[in-house]
């Protein structure tokens, strides 16, 4: 079992691309892997629950730890309350211990 | 250390440049040794397709000398042992005619992109 | 092998969130003794360009003063100035072909000139690396 920090920078609406990461995420949790999704910048746009995306509930059903970077949220005033439940109110300090930790990383 | 460089955006600045700047960058890192391979996603795939022409662009009175080859360029790559990936679904959803793409290229679909992953001990997303 | 992070990024001054991030990792990082290597590819060689100039905002009404406009140089000078302060090291490399073709060679010191043979030393010396790529 390996362990993976996957850092999403785009919005889900953004392009296909974004989907694939999202699955990449999953697939990667559905073959036993410790994976982080960590959602930065536009990438918290798709953590509202309101809004038409599922892809971060099916990467928290899929046992795929999701982490916001709070400052990303609050500059997009998305509340506690919006949020998708299951997913982790987190901070770049984490995502660096997570870095630092030696978990295979990918930015997109 | 065996590295992956993953290149999802194609023609990003590559006539300027005349090259793709990541697979510019894996060739210079395998010819300093480095155990560098590639896997080519979304539109990047097409970096694949033979006979792409960037020949004869000016702005005003400056011409590009040197269009980019992308194609050769990952022919080059294979040539030199490295090992170059991509994804079929994504070249098929873009129509690559398979008589039109180069050799030495292994095709993956987009579920063994994680299996792939595991072979290597750093994942460039570039 | 002690902890280090290399970090390459890709994005010229103001295009992008992604410098940001990046430069609020790399204060994270420092900050908890973490020794970083940036390097800086592409577009992002300008970002420790010396000629940067903060500027007003005639859309506001402010002056130079009043705007107070980062540079991201100052960024830079601020990180390395954190990394002294933390006992940690930071290694700022610029890729030397993207500096020539950009004309970006004037920057502030604490950054030097390199390439892929300095990249591949510093992630082969790091516990592990991030590359922070451009659309």
């Amino acid at each position: 079992m390996s362990r993976y920090l996957l850092i999403e920078s785009r919005d889900p609406w953004e392009s296909g691309d974004s989907r694939h990461f999202y699955d990449l995420a999953t697939d990667l949790a559905a073959k036993g892997h410790d994976v982080v999704l960590f959602l930065v910048q536009n990438g918290v746009l798709g953590v509202r629950k309101g809004s038409s995306s599922t892809l971060v509930q099916k990467a928290v059903d899929a046992k795929v730890k999701v982490l916001l970077d709070d400052f990303s949220l609050r500059e997009r005033g998305i509340d506690d309350g919006e949020r998708t439940g299951g997913t982790t109110l987190s901070n770049i300090d984490t995502l660096v211990d997570l870095l630092a930790d030696g978990r295979k990383a990918m930015w997109h | 250390m065996r590295i992956l460089n993953v290149v999802e955006t194609a023609y990003r600045g590559t006539l300027e440049e005349q090259d793709d700047t990541v697979l510019w960058l894996t060739a210079a890192l395998k010819g300093q040794g480095a155990d560098v391979s590639v896997l080519l996603r979304g539109n990047a795939v097409n970096y694949l397709v033979k006979g792409q022409d960037s020949t004869g662009l000016a702005i005003g009175p400056v011409t590009l000398g040197h269009p980019p080859r992308l194609d050769e360029d990952v022919q080059k790559l294979t040539e030199k042992g490295v090992l170059v990936f991509a994804v079929r679904e994504d070249a098929r959803d873009r129509g690559l005619d398979p008589g039109r793409i180069i050799s030495g290229v292994e095709f993956i679909s987009r579920t063994d992109i994680a299996d792939l992953l595991e072979k290597f001990d750093q994942v460039w997303h570039w | 092998m002690s902890k280090a992070l290399t970090i390459a990024i890709m994005d010229a001054p103001y295009e992008s969130a992604n410098t940001t991030t990046a430069f609020r990792i790399i204060a994270a990082a420092l900050a908890k003794g973490i020794d970083v290597n940036v390097f800086a590819y592409e577009g992002a060689v300008a970002l420790a360009m010396k000629d940067q100039q903060p500027h007003a905002n005639p859309v506001r009404g402010t002056t130079v003063e009043q705007e107070d406009h980062p540079t991201t140089r100052a960024f830079i000078a601020g990180l390395l100035a954190l990394a002294q302060e933390k006992g940690a090291r930071l290694q700022w490399v610029n890729c030397g072909l993207c500096v020539d073709e950009r004309g970006a060679g004037n920057w502030i010191e604490g950054v030097r000139r390199g390439g892929p043979p300095d990249f591949l030393a510093m992630v082969e010396g790091s516990s592990n690396t991030l590359v922070i790529p451009t659309r």
